[in-house]
C-alpha cells in the first residue's frame, strides 16, 4: 500500500466518532485514554514547571528573592513528587505506549480496555489527592519522604500527598500488567519477538519495572501513613524503628523508577533515528536486550543512594560496582543509535532534532552519572547540585526530550494534522539551548559543594545561580510555544496522510486518525522493523 | 553585583587531591566519549544528509557487527573498572580512621550542629581543628537525619538518629573553609551551615584550653556515672565493671562476641536487655529518655577513660 495513495480520509476515526463528554469519560478505546492522559499529565507538568519557576526566581538571590525557606521547601517537594509520579513516569508509556503498543502490535486495542480505563481513574484519584496537598497548604517533605522526617516532624500535608502517590502507583501496575499481556498475547500474525519495534521492546521493560517496584514504594508510603496515623515504630527510632529501612524500600523502586522514566524515550529515539536516517537500526538485538539488561540490572543498584548514609562500606562498594554495569548498556544503546545515522539519508524534521538532542543530553547525563556511582567522587558530590545536573539531564534531557520528539512524531496520527515544522524546530531548539544553560552550571555548582534544597545559599554561588535561572527562563518559553502551535494544528493544520513521515511501523499502515478499531484488516507481518531499504519500491513505485 | 565565582573548590584536606585527581580523570574520560559521540553525529548529520525529498540510502548496509558491538562494550567496563577500583580505595580509606586519630563529638539538631572535644569545650556550628592532625568524628543526631560535610576537604557523611556514624580527615591548610548540612531536613536545612577553622596545632591547643573552666567530657561522664546511680551496679559487681572495658570483646550471654565500642555502650544504656554480658541478669533499667545523646557521649568517655587502666580486674 503506497502512503500518496490514500489521500481520502474515512470519515469515521476514532476521533470523530462521538464528540459527546461521556464518550470520552466513558471510553475504552486506547487512543482515547491516550488523550486523557495526555491531558492529565500535561496539566501535572504545568503545575510541576510553575512551581521549578518559583525556585529558579527565588535563587536569583542569595538570601531568596522570593519567598521564605519554608515556601521554598514546599516548592522543591511539589515539583518533584509531581513531576517524578504524576509526569516522568506516566508520561510515555501512559501516553505514547497506550496509543501506539496496540497500534504497533496490529492489535484492536490493550488487552484489558476496561482495566486501562480503570488505571486512569486511579491515576486522577491519586492526582487529585496530592493537588488537594498542594492547595490546602503543601507539602514539605521533597519527594524522597525521607524518615524520620517525613513520619514524625512535619506537620504538613504528607498523608495526602504520600496517600495520592500510593494510589497513583496503583494506576502504573494496571498499566504495566496490561501491556505485558497485550506484547505476549495480541501480537499480529508473523511478528515474532525480534519483529517487534524496538519500542515495544523499551515498553515491555518498563513495564516489567512498575509490576515489580511499583508495589515496594508504594508499601513504604503506606508505612509512612501507618507510623504517622498510629504511632507504629517502623522508620523512627524514637518507637524503635530504622530510618535507613526506608530509604532502602524507597530507592529500590525508585532508582528502577529512573528507568521506567528514560526507558520508554530510548524506545521512542529508536524509532525516531531510524525513520529519520531511513535505515535500519543498527544491532536491533543489542538494542532491544540492553532495555532488558537496563530494566535487570536496575533493581540492583539503590544502595549507590546511600553510599553516606551509614550503610556498610561493603554494602557501598558492591552496589557502585552494580551501578557501574549498567552504563554498559546504556553505552551500548548510544552507539548503536550513531551507527545506524552512518550511511543514512537524514533528514531534520522536528522529531530528528529532539533525538538527536536526546543523544546529546543522554550521554552528558550518562557519564555523569558515573562520578556519583564512583564511591569516592560521589562522597563529595552527593547531595550537591551536581545530582540535580546529573538526574535532569537523564530525566529531562533525555526523558523529556524523548516524550515531545514522539509527541512530534506520532502527532500526525493521532490528530491527522500537521503542526508548522519551522516552529518546531525553532522549539526543540531553543529547549536545548535553554536546557543546557539550566542545569550545566549546576555541575559546577555541585563540584563546588552547593547542597541541595537549599532555599538561601552563600554568596559565592551566586553568578552561577543567575545563569540557571536565565536558562531556566529561555527552557520554559521552549516548552510554551509546542503548546500553542500543536494546539493551533489540531484545527488549522495541514492534512497529514496515513503516513507523512514514510516511516515503516504498522502504526503508519492505517489512516490518519486511525478508525476507532485501528486496523480495517489484521495486518501480516512477514518482515523484521526499520526495513527501509524496501521503501525504495514504494517511492519509486509512486 | 555578582560575586566572582570560582571553578574548582578549595583542597584543604589530605584525601582532597585524591578525590579530585579521580574527578579530573572521570572528567577526562567523559570529555572524550562525549565529544566523540557528538562529532560522529555532526559529521554523519551533515554528510549524510538527506539532499532530496525522495533520496534513500545505498541499499545492503551493514546492519549488524559482532566485532564492533563486543569492542564498545568492552573498552566501557575496562574504564569503569578502573573508575570503579580507583573510587573504592579513597572510599575505603575514608571509611577507616587511624587509630590516632583526635576524637571529636557532633550532634545534629534541628537545625544547628553542636560540636564537644573531649576536653568538655563545646561549640556550635563552628568546628575549630588542627592542621596535620587526623580528625575523627563521632556523629549522631537527636531528631532527623543530617549531613555533615565540608567540601573543601571532599567529605561527608550522614548524621543518623539512634546510631552512630563516623568521618575522617586531614586538614592541611589553616583557614576557614563552609560546613554544611547536605540532608535536607526540614525548614531551616538551608541555614544549618557553619564553618571549620583550621589552626596550627599550637594555636588550636592555645583555642583549646583558652576559657575551659569546667570538666573534660570524662569527668562529666563520670559525674553522671554516680549521679544517675550507674556506680551501685557497675562499681559493686552486680553489674559488669567498666574498668578495661572499651575496645575489648564482651562475651554475651548467647555465646555472641561483641567489641566494647561507642555504639555497643550507647545500646546497652538505652535497651541494656538487647545484649546482656554472660554471667549478669537482665536487671538493667533503660535509660532512654532520661539521658540526652551528649550525656551518652559524656559516659562513654569516662568509660573509654577506664580503659587504658592496668587493673583489669574481672573483665570478661
Amino acid at each position: 500500500m503506497s502512503s500518496q495513495e490514500i489521500a481520502i480520509e474515512p470519515k469515521v476515526n476514532y476521533l470523530n466518532c462521538d464528540y459527546s463528554i461521556k464518550s470520552w469519560l466513558l471510553t475504552t478505546d486506547h487512543k482515547r485514554i491516550a488523550w486523557l492522559y495526555m491531558m492529565a499529565i500535561t496539566f501535572f507538568f504545568t503545575v510541576g514547571g510553575i512551581a521549578a519557576t518559583l525556585m529558579r526566581l527565588n535563587l536569583l538571590e542569595p538570601q531568596g528573592l522570593l519567598v521564605e525557606p519554608e515556601t521554598y521547601n514546599k516548592l522543591f517537594s511539589i515539583h518533584g513528587i509531581i513531576m517524578v509520579f504524576f509526569f516522568l513516569v506516566p508520561s510515555i508509556p501512559a501516553v505514547m505506549g497506550n496509543f501506539f503498543l496496540p497500534m504497533m502490535l496490529g492489535a484492536r486495542d490493550v488487552a484489558f480496555p476496561k482495566l486501562n480505563l480503570l488505571s486512569w481513574y486511579v491515576f486522577m484519584t491519586g492526582g487529585s489527592l496530592v493537588l488537594y496537598a498542594v492547595i490546602a497548604g503543601g507539602v514539605d517533605t521533597g519527594w524522597t519522604f525521607y524518615t524520620p522526617l517525613s513520619t514524625l516532624y512535619l506537620n504538613t500535608h504528607v498523608m495526602a500527598a504520600a496517600g495520592g502517590v500510593f494510589i497513583a502507583g496503583f494506576s502504573s501496575i494496571l498499566t504495566g500488567l496490561n501491556f505485558v499481556v497485550t506484547i505476549h498475547k495480541m501480537r499480529a500474525p508473523g511478528l515474532t519477538w525480534f519483529r517487534l519495534p524496538l519500542f515495544v521492546w523499551a515498553m515491555y521493560a518498563a513495564s516489567i519495572i512498575f509490576i515489580i517496584g511499583t508495589p515496594v514504594v508504594a508499601i513504604s508510603l503506606f508505612l509512612i501513613i501507618v507510623e504517622r496515623l498510629f504511632h507504629v515504630g517502623i522508620f523512627d527510632p524514637s518507637l524503635g524503628g530504622d530510618p535507613i529501612l526506608f530509604q532502602h524500600l524507597f530507592w529500590f523502586y525508585s532508582h528502577p523508577a529512573v528507568y521506567v522514566m528514560i526507558l520508554p524515550s530510548m524506545g521512542v529515539v529508536s524509532e525516531l533515528i531510524t525513520t529519520f536516517s531511513r535505515k535500519r537500526i543498527f544491532g536491533y538485538h543489542f538494542v532491544a536486550f540492553s532495555s532488558v539488561a537496563i530494566a535487570a540490572i536496575g533493581f540492583l543498584v539503590w544502595g549507590h543512594h546511600m553510599f553516606i548514609s551509614g550503610q556498610s562500606v561493603y554494602a557501598g562498594l558492591v552496589f557502585s560496582a552494580l551501578s557501574m554495569a549498567v552504563a554498559i548498556p546504556s553505552a551500548v544503546k548510544v552507539f548503536n543509535w550513531t551507527a545506524t545515522l552512518y550511511k543514512g539519508s537524514i533528514s531534520y524534521e522536528a522529531p530528528m532534532l529532539y533525538a538527536l538532542g536526546f543523544i546529546g543530553l543522554f550521554t552528558i547525563g550518562g557519564l555523569t552519572g558515573l562520578f556519583l556511582a564512583t564511591t569516592a567522587t560521589d562522597q563529595h558530590l552527593h547531595d550537591t547540585y551536581f545530582v540535580i545536573a546529573h538526574f535532569h539531564y537523564i530525566m529531562v534531557g533525555g526523558a523529556v526530550m524523548g516524550y515531545l520528539g514522539g509527541i512530534h512524531y506520532w502527532w500526525p496520527k493521532m490528530t491527522g494534522r500537521l503542526y508548522p515544522d519551522g516552529w518546531a524546530r525553532v522549539a526543540a531548539i531553543i529547549v536545548f539551548v535553554g536546557f543546557n544553560l539550566t542545569f550545566f552550571p549546576q555541575f559546577v555548582l555541585g563540584y563546588l559543594g552547593m547542597p541541595r534544597r537549599y532555599a538561601v545559599y552563600p554568596a559565592e554561588f551566586h553568578t552561577l545561580n543567575v545563569i540557571s535561572t536565565a536558562g531556566a527562563s529561555i527552557l520554559g518559553l521552549g516548552y510554551v510555544i509546542p503548546l500553542i502551535y500543536l494546539a493551533w494544528s489540531i484545527r488549522y493544520g495541514p492534512v497529514a496522510g496515513p503516513n507523512p513521515w514514510k516511516a515503516t511501523g504498522l502504526e503508519w499502515k492505517t489512516s490518519s486518525p486511525p478508525p476507532t478499531h485501528n486496523f480495517e484488516e489484521t495486518p501480516i507481518v512477514t518482515e523484521e522493523p526499520y526495513r527501509y531499504d524496501l521503501l525504495a519500491e514504494e517511492i519509486h513505485v509512486a | 553585583m555578582p560575586h566572582a565565582f570560582p571553578i574548582f573548590p578549595q583542597e584543604a584536606s589530605t584525601v582532597a587531591p585524591a578525590v579530585d585527581h579521580l574527578f579530573y580523570f572521570l572528567t577526562a574520560v567523559s570529555v572524550f566519549f562525549a565529544s566523540l559521540i557528538f562529532l560522529l553525529i555532526f559529521y554523519f548529520a551533515i554528510k549524510y544528509r538527506r539532499r532530496s525529498k525522495d533520496e534513500l540510502p545505498p541499499k545492503n548496509q551493514v546492519i549488524n557487527n559482532i566485532p564492533l558491538e563486543v569492542t564498545w562494550t568492552v573498552i566501557p567496563m575496562i574504564l569503569v573498572a578502573v573508575m570503579y577500583l580507583w573510587g573504592a580505595e579513597i572510599f575505603v580509606r575514608n571509611a577507616m580512621p587511624p587509630p590516632n586519630a583526635l576524637e571529636i563529638f557532633v550532634i545534629g539538631k534541628q537545625w544547628m550542629w553542636h560540636i564537644e572535644h573531649s576536653n568538655g569545650k563545646r561549640e556550635i556550628n563552628a568546628l575549630h581543628i588542627p592542621a596535620g592532625v587526623p580528625v575523627k568524628l563521632t556523629m549522631t543526631s537527636q531528631d532527623v537525619i543530617h549531613d555533615f560535610s565540608v567540601p573543601a576537604f571532599r567529605m561527608k557523611m550522614d548524621v543518623v538518629p539512634d546510631r552512630y556514624t563516623t568521618e575522617w580527615f586531614e586538614a592541611t591548610q589553616p583557614g576557614k573553609y563552609r560546613l554544611f548540612c547536605d540532608q535536607y531536613c526540614g525548614m531551616g536545612h538551608a541555614l544549618m551551615r557553619g564553618w571549620v577553622y583550621v589552626m596550627s596545632p599550637q594555636d588550636y591547643q592555645r583555642w583549646l584550653t583558652s576559657g575551659v573552666t569546667g570538666q573534660t567530657m570524662a569527668q562529666q561522664g563520670e559525674a553522671l556515672y554516680n549521679q544517675l546511680g550507674c556506680v551501685t551496679c557497675h562499681g559493686t559487681g552486680k553489674g559488669p565493671p567498666f574498668v578495661g572495658l572499651y575496645g575489648r570483646p564482651v562475651k554475651l550471654s548467647d555465646g555472641t562476641t561483641v567489641i566494647a565500642n561507642d555504639a555497643y555502650i550507647r545500646e546497652s544504656i538505652l535497651e541494656p536487655s538487647a545484649q546482656i554480658v554472660n554471667g549478669y541478669r537482665a536487671i538493667m533499667p533503660t535509660f532512654k529518655g532520661q539521658v540526652s545523646e551528649e550525656q551518652i557521649l559524656q559516659l562513654t568517655a569516662y568509660i573509654k577513660s577506664l580503659a587504658s587502666t592496668e587493673s583489669n580486674t574481672g573483665a570478661p
